[in-house]
């Protein structure tokens, strides 16, 4: 379908927020356009926004759940600040999200669900659509319900089947208004409802009077246009960060040669993971639901002994109880992966709200001495070379590595550049299948000289056959050793392996354009839009400022300290109360300044860019 | 016995030259108390592991922590000494994704019942290819004399002077609550009972449990005694046999009989005759028999079931899951990476 009618207007770029009740498929309609969008070539960034409740009270404000997607005809880094347009379903929806909304923005609002009881539970004494409290915005009343309702009065439906496709009518119009491919979501409809004709064939009507309504309707004089993206050429697709990650894994698998086994257990917002890769038996991947967060990890590090790339995937409360199998994992001086999709914390927290509160659990939650490898992923796309970067590690150093995804990677979505299979790093690995010693014997704790790692020699080698455990072994032979000369020489050495890993990761990158800057913006993990997006913002105000994001947390790069030595001022922002900045502080002795927020959301473009902004100005005056 | 009374390790690679129990032991010091009944058990071990016929090299013990999870530096297989109470899990990791291992479980009470309690519950339901031999001694051994999940009511231990309040756990009860499909129980003193018992275990595909009354001579010792002493062991011991009537006594004078109440009541063969006994059937699909006995002995140890409980066939975890593998192959071929990577929503930019 083609909008003839009316005018087409030209945008570089729109952020759409749909909001409604936990019912209203307001993720599902956000996902659809999100398809839309990316078949038509715009690049764009998601962030979908829903209650941990599965269906928490209808019309209620805990209930509410969001989609919001910024696309544009150029390269964007964040899901946006501020919607331009808003979709509000409900008064709840309309008295949630009215805040962000930015003066002049339009709002849709489904004026059917505005009854006098559903204002009052949400707390308004008058309609806000009558009251003249909305002047500030373009508003858009529309009955999305009841002319969903009338829509498919011909269909032998409910009354209550034809309500619920509303969001369809919805995203008919949005479709329309912005010019969006339709195809993909009449295909979709239409595989998603197979099994019921007329549920399916009601959804499409919806859709397609959604559609009509902007076409004839007064209330919308010019549909909007927002050209594909010049992007690198390739090929792309669009994909959430867990997604990536599980990809990620899949690849690992192939590149190492190793099957893949994940030992995991449900937890928001990692099971996604666990959903994917259980789907990909043709891989040869197992996929373990345990029965708590131990035993998936136990599972997991019992399949890495056997010679399996074995991952467990969870959240921070459950890689609190996995942190003694982890430990027992640096003892054994196994390969392991464990992916952590943070959420806000502590304990349960707010399981649907992202945060980056558990760098430092991943770095010292365990008892003893017990180094581990971190990376951490710095976009949604960015899950897949971080999934094979973390194989890498621990493949080759045989140790666990903790991988800090986050809720609003996890959830999130933008187009990624399919990379060519033929291009994926090398990460053979090969066993030890033969004695090590000159005298025939084996010895497990033997190590490589320039990795410090040690053998990995599978169950089912003849000749090879040795216990490990975690008790201290003796260096060497791994035989049970109290000698405190031995354990003090263990601890250094598994700190040392660690280290020296440094070795192998590349130089930190720095983005300072003019190379003027005297302040540096040190991120890490899925701040890297919002923070590079500030620096723009504030470069077009023709100030300097440069970003340095890391994806390796521990080690450091090994430049990391001059890096940071260089500028007058490095500035930190994060999504806890200053971990990363504790670690730079303690190990290179700069005065990082850090900027902290935990609200459970990603940081907004406009708000870094006027603490960057600030701290410029500060420096500038000394 | 020969290598074909072992169907369940069809997929563990044969040795390529018979062994002997030396071959299984290694050059560590066995640092268990002298007097320990542990010592017993391992060397029951390391003389039946050659008549497995399968290559030692794919062999592997698994243990927790506590005094029985030394074990595996004993064997001279692969093994693991791992963490309290997790070697159900970590073993579960390892055979399900190694079939052609086989993977032994070595626990104790404390590891297997209180700590690791979860895990083995859910490692026998869920009928992974392991063999799980929990050492019960009624007590905490390596941290010197507390009191177990299946140490008696009212025990006096370090930690409980006045006694302890918690009532045990009966681990077969606990075992065949979990659906088990094999329960079984030996005592460490009796070597040719327990080779037994670990042989009808090798012999069962799917997971395995065996309970081994052993004695802790320094915090607890004399528990089995009644067991053990010729003056009583007869009247106290009764050795179940598939198929065969169930009495004991050292001229197998008594016997168990079905009460009116159809519970199971112990009966003198000579007054209630031969015709009434209740024959034992460990293949019984019903686990009521099973549990009935396993709820035999009371905390004294009169009359105290010995032998396999319970032996019966389920779709066993491993095979599932690698079938599930060669099924999805099967029907979807292999899969081929850069396909999954593309999806089916692309565009292309220039």
């Amino acid at each position: 379908m083609v909008a003839m009618s009316k005018d087409v207007r030209q945008l570089d770029r729109v952020i759409i927020r749909f909001a409604g009740d936990s019912g209203d498929g307001m993720q599902l309609t956000g996902d659809r356009f999100t398809t839309e969008t990316a078949s038509f070539g715009n690049d764009l960034s998601t962030l979908p926004d829903f209650p941990a409740e599965i269906r928490a009270p209808a019309g209620t404000l805990p209930g509410v759940s969001a989609f919001q997607l910024h696309f544009a005809d150029h390269d964007i880094m964040t899901p946006g600040d501020r919607p331009d347009v808003l979709v509000a379903m409900n008064p709840a929806a309309l008295k949630a999200n009215l805040e962000d909304l930015p003066r002049g923005a339009d709002l849709i609002v489904n004026t059917d669900e505005f009854s006098k009881r559903n204002l009052t539970k949400v707390g308004y004494e008058a309609n806000p659509l009558d009251d003249g409290s909305l002047e500030a915005y373009n508003v858009h009343p529309i009955g999305l319900t009841s002319m969903t309702v009338e829509a498919l009065k011909e269909f032998s439906i409910t009354k209550k089947e034809a309500e619920r496709a509303k969001n369809m009518f919805a995203l008919g119009l949005l479709s329309w208004l912005y010019n969006r491919p339709t195809e993909g979501t009449l295909k979709f409809l239409e595989v998603k409802f197979a099994k019921n004709e007329q549920i399916m064939r009601a959804n499409i009507a919806a859709f397609n009077a959604g559609w009509n309504f902007g076409e004839t309707t007064e209330d919308f004089s010019v549909s909007y246009e927002i050209k594909p993206a010049r992007l690198p050429s390739g090929t792309y697709r669009n994909i959430s960060g867990n997604l990536a990650l599980a990809y990620g894994l899949v690849a690992a698998s192939k590149q190492t040669g190793l099957p893949l086994f994940l030992g995991s257990y449900p937890i928001t917002p990692a099971s996604d993971i666990l959903h994917e890769l259980s789907k990909h038996k043709r891989f040869g991947v197992r996929t373990f639901q345990a029965e708590d967060e131990i035993a998936a990890v136990g599972a997991a590090l019992g399949a890495a002994y056997g010679g399996s790339l074995a991952v467990t995937s969870t959240s921070g409360p459950g890689l609190a109880l996995k942190a003694e199998t982890v430990g027992l994992g640096v003892s054994l001086e196994l390969p392991l992966i464990v992916v952590d999709v943070q959420r806000a914390g502590p304990s349960t927290g707010m399981p649907t709200k992202t945060e980056q509160a558990d760098l430092l659990q991943a770095m010292f939650g365990r008892n003893g001495e017990a180094p581990v490898p971190i990376v951490a992923p710095r976009s949604p796309a960015d899950c897949f070379e971080t999934a094979l970067e973390a194989a890498r590690i621990a493949t080759t150093y045989r140790v666990p590595v903790i991988l800090l995804s986050d809720g609003y990677l996890a959830n999130g979505s933008e187009p990624w550049r399919i990379p060519a299979v033929e291009d994926l790093p090398d990460l053979t690995v090969e066993f030890t299948t033969e004695p090590n010693r000159p005298d025939g014997e084996f010895w497990p704790y033997l190590r490589d000289a320039t990795t410090l790692a040690r053998p990995w020699a599978v169950p089912g080698t003849a000749g090879l056959e040795h216990r490990i455990g975690g008790i201290e072994k003796a260096d060497g032979t791994g035989n049970i050793s109290y000698d405190a000369a031995n354990h003090d020489l263990m601890v250094r050495t598994r700190q040392a392996k660690v280290d020296g890993i440094a070795a192998t990761i590349p130089p930190t990158d720095v983005e300072d354009p003019d190379g003027l800057a005297r302040v540096l913006v040190l991120g890490w993990g899925s701040t890297y839009g919002p923070i590079g997006a500030a620096c723009r913002r504030v470069r077009r105000e023709g100030l300097s400022v440069a970003q340095a994001h890391l994806r390796h947390l521990n080690p450091f790069p090994s430049d990391l300290g001059d890096v940071l030595r260089r500028y007058d001022r490095v500035l930190v922002p994060e999504m806890n109360l200053g971990q990363l900045a504790m670690l730079v502080r303690a190990r290179f002795l700069v005065d990082a300044i850090s900027y902290n927020r935990v609200r459970g959301m990603p940081f907004k473009a406009e708000e870094l860019a006027s603490v960057i902004t600030g701290v410029i100005e500060e420096v500038n005056e000394q | 016995m020969s290598e074909s009374d072992f169907p369940s390790l069809r997929l563990v690679p044969k040795a390529r030259e018979p062994q002997k129990a030396k071959d299984f032991k290694t050059d560590q010091e066995v640092r268990w108390c002298p007097g320990c009944g542990d010592y017993a058990i391992l060397a029951a071990v390391q003389s039946f592991m050659p008549e497995l016929g399968i290559a030692r090299e794919n062999t592997v013990f698994v243990s927790g922590i506590g005094c029985s999870s030394r074990f595996p530096y004993y064997m001279n297989t692969y093994g693991m000494h791992s963490i309290h109470g997790r070697a159900p899990a970590i073993a579960t990791g390892l055979a399900s994704s190694r079939q052609d291992l086989s993977v032994w479980v070595v626990t104790g009470d404390g590891d297997g019942l209180s700590i690791g309690g979860n895990h083995l519950i859910h490692a026998l339901r869920r009928n992974v290819n392991l063999k799980i031999l929990l050492f019960n001694n009624r007590i905490y051994g390596l941290t010197k004399g507390q009191y177990s999940p299946t140490s008696e009511l009212g025990k006096i231990t370090k930690s409980t002077p006045f006694g302890s309040l918690d009532a045990p756990f009966n681990p077969l009860s606990l075992a065949l609550g979990a659906d088990a499909t094999f329960v079984a129980r030996s005592i460490d003193s009796d070597r040719k009972h327990l080779t037994s018992v670990l042989r009808a275990a090798a012999a069962h595909r799917g997971s395995a449990f065996v309970e081994i009354y052993q004695n802790c001579n320094i915090f607890n010792d004399e528990a089995f005694e009644p067991l053990k002493d010729p003056a009583t062991r007869d009247d106290f011991t009764i050795r179940l046999e598939d198929g065969a009537p169930i009495r004991w006594g050292a001229n197998a004078e008594h016997g168990l009989y079905r009460s009116p109440g159809n519970g199971l009541v112990a009966g003198e063969v000579a007054e209630q005759g031969e015709a009434g006994l209740l024959v034992h059937d460990p293949h019984n699909d019903d686990p009521s028999h099973a549990f009935e006995l396993s709820r035999l002995a009371d905390i004294s140890l009169a009359r105290t079931p010995i032998g396999v409980f319970r032996a019966v066939d389920r779709p066993v975890y491993d095979d599932m899951m690698s079938d599930q593998l060669d099924k999805a192959r099967a029907t979807q071929g292999e899969g081929d990476l850069a396909t999954l990577l593309a999806g089916s929503d692309t565009w292309t930019i220039d």
